[in-house]
């Protein structure tokens, strides 16, 4: 214990920047996100033209045209995903817009089941006209074998989705009673945070032509840039900013938003612990070179 | 919100607060929270696979609804069911090549469905989205204020010289060395732009769960 004391008052500056805890880095970012949480500052988001697409899409659909939303996330990607899966039912569902969701994620059920019902009250409180279940909104629920079930919907919808989640036949909801396959479809948007992703893109648009949006956890993001570039996809939402974008753009801020404000701050201390780390290690390579030279 | 619903958000702030112990060291509440995720995700997928797959797919094609009756017609259906038992066969040193053939099926279908599209979205489609949707818009402006077409040719340029980088018949050296260092410093700033998505998307789980703890303190002081 001594000798540890004796060895830590004996390090250079440099040493200790570069021997620094990593705790201290956890600790300082979690009080600073705390008081920015706290302090509820938020921050104007500048939108970008690839999550403008996809709102517009949604904004140019007529009443009654389906769109498929896929909501193919697990809790450990709800941070991120939930706040644009709202947003986008909320605007589509506002406008009439015939929603069919569906999850090809095992434990996506409930998130999916959540969303749509809570969409569903919010539009009823402030539109005055409550989405009727069959009628202006299905949920078809979950399926495993994502590249099969998307494959199976090309076809016909009840291939993989004889019932919908609640134990429906599919042909006993009037609005489904007019959707076999995509070409009953206006567009796909899928929110995800594993390769689901590369299934639509392959299965759905590249098999059957079907318009494909994506909104993607922050991980796999900048990754399907490149079918955005090439226009296999038409949209592209990614991360917390992406669904703060979106909620900038429908009017309707959320949980995004809020965390956007957080975000900042955070970023702000990563970069100064980037540069300390730096400044130790420029600091460190000097006092060797030093030490060698005197050798 | 009654006391239920307090309860149950306080199990998922306690499950929050020991799964965050861990950024200081290792202990048992991490692992006990650890493995309670494990346990759970594991055993809700086996019976969400039932009732989704197994069940509405083949046991209510073989039997009528609830009773163990065999249906007519659906004789077919005993084919999957067989293969699918042929997989338990990994479990005996004797018997397990017969799970082959069920593999074999498994990964000759998958094979067959996902090499012509994989060409096509992965290959095809993305030379034409370098090559050829490149439309060269002088007037346009694109990125920083710039013109479209300038980006249009930096990543033609970039996508060269990144291609360049992999190509180990010729060493790297002269105009093919700087070019390759050019395609390697193009993937850095790809490499760049992943890590920063990354940073972003970690932070904004720990966010949503100071959110969610914050909330349930907020509601807990409401009730008192």
């Amino acid at each position: 214990m001594e000798q540890g004391r004796a060895q830590s008052k004996n390090k250079t500056f440099s040493e200790m920047l570069m021997s620094m805890d990593r705790r201290w880095v956890f600790l300082v970012l979690g009080i600073v996100t705390v008081g920015a949480l706290l302090s509820k500052f938020t921050i104007k988001q500048s939108v970008t033209p690839e999550v403008r697409d996809i709102y517009n899409f949604v904004e140019n659909l007529k009443p009654s045209d389906n769109l498929l939303v896929a909501i193919d996330y697990d809790p450990n990607a709800k941070a991120e995903l939930h706040p644009m899966a709202y947003a986008i039912l909320e605007q589509a569902m506002a406008r009439k817009i015939h929603v069919i969701t569906l999850t090809l994620s095992q434990n996506g059920a409930g998130l999916a089941d959540q969303a749509v019902r809570d969409v569903v009250d919010s539009v009823a409180t402030y539109d005055g006209f409550r989405p009727e279940y069959g009628k202006d909104y299905v949920f078809l629920g979950y399926r495993p074998y994502y590249a099969l079930v998307i494959l199976g919907m090309g076809q016909n919808f009840r291939i993989p989705f004889p019932k919908d989640y609640f134990g429906n036949v599919l042909d006993s909801l009037p609005m489904m009673k007019r959707v076999q396959n995509y070409d009953q479809i206006a567009g796909v948007i899928d929110i995800t945070g594993s390769n689901v992703a590369d299934a639509w893109i392959a299965n759905a648009n590249g098999r059957y032509g079907v318009k494909v949006a994506l909104g993607l956890t922050g991980v796999s993001g900048a990754d399907y840039y490149p079918y955005f570039q090439s226009r296999q996809i038409f949209g592209l939402m990614v991360g917390m900013k992406g669904a703060a974008e979106y909620e900038t753009l429908t009017h309707n801020p959320g949980p995004a938003m809020e965390a956007m404000g957080v975000q900042t701050f955070a970023h702000i201390v990563i970069i100064l612990f980037i540069l300390i780390g730096n400044v130790g290690y420029f600091l460190d390579r000097r006092a060797q070179n030093k030490r060698a030279r005197q050798l | 919100m009654g006391l239920t619903e307090i309860l149950w958000q306080g199990l998922g702030v306690f499950f929050t607060l020991a799964v965050l112990s861990f950024l200081y060291k290792d202990n048992p509440f991490y692992k006990f929270a650890e493995h309670v995720v494990v346990g759970v995700s594991a055993g809700y997928f086996v019976i969400i696979l039932y009732y989704t797959s197994l069940r509405p797919s083949l046991f209510d094609k073989l039997f009528l609804e609830n009773t163990w009756t065999p249906t007519t017609g659906h004789l077919h259906y005993l084919i999957p069911l067989v293969l699918g038992i042929l997989m338990w066969t990994r479990f005996s040193k004797k018997w397990s090549w017969v799970s082959r053939y069920s593999i074999a099926l498994y990964i000759g279908i998958a094979t067959g469905v996902s090499i012509p599209l994989e060409m096509k979205n992965r290959v095809i489609e993305q030379v034409r989205g370098t090559v050829l949707l490149t439309d060269f818009a002088w007037s346009k402006t694109g990125m920083l204020g710039l013109p479209a077409g300038l980006w249009d040719v930096v990543l033609i340029i970039l996508v060269v010289c990144a291609l360049i980088y992999f190509y180990f018949s010729k060493e790297h050296k002269g105009w093919f060395g700087g070019v390759a260092k050019v395609g390697i410093y193009t993937l850095m700033i790809g490499f760049g732009a992943s890590f920063g998505l990354t940073v972003m998307a970690r932070l904004s789980l720990f966010i949503d769960r100071v959110q969610f703890v914050n909330n349930w303190v907020s509601l807990v002081i409401s009730k008192l």
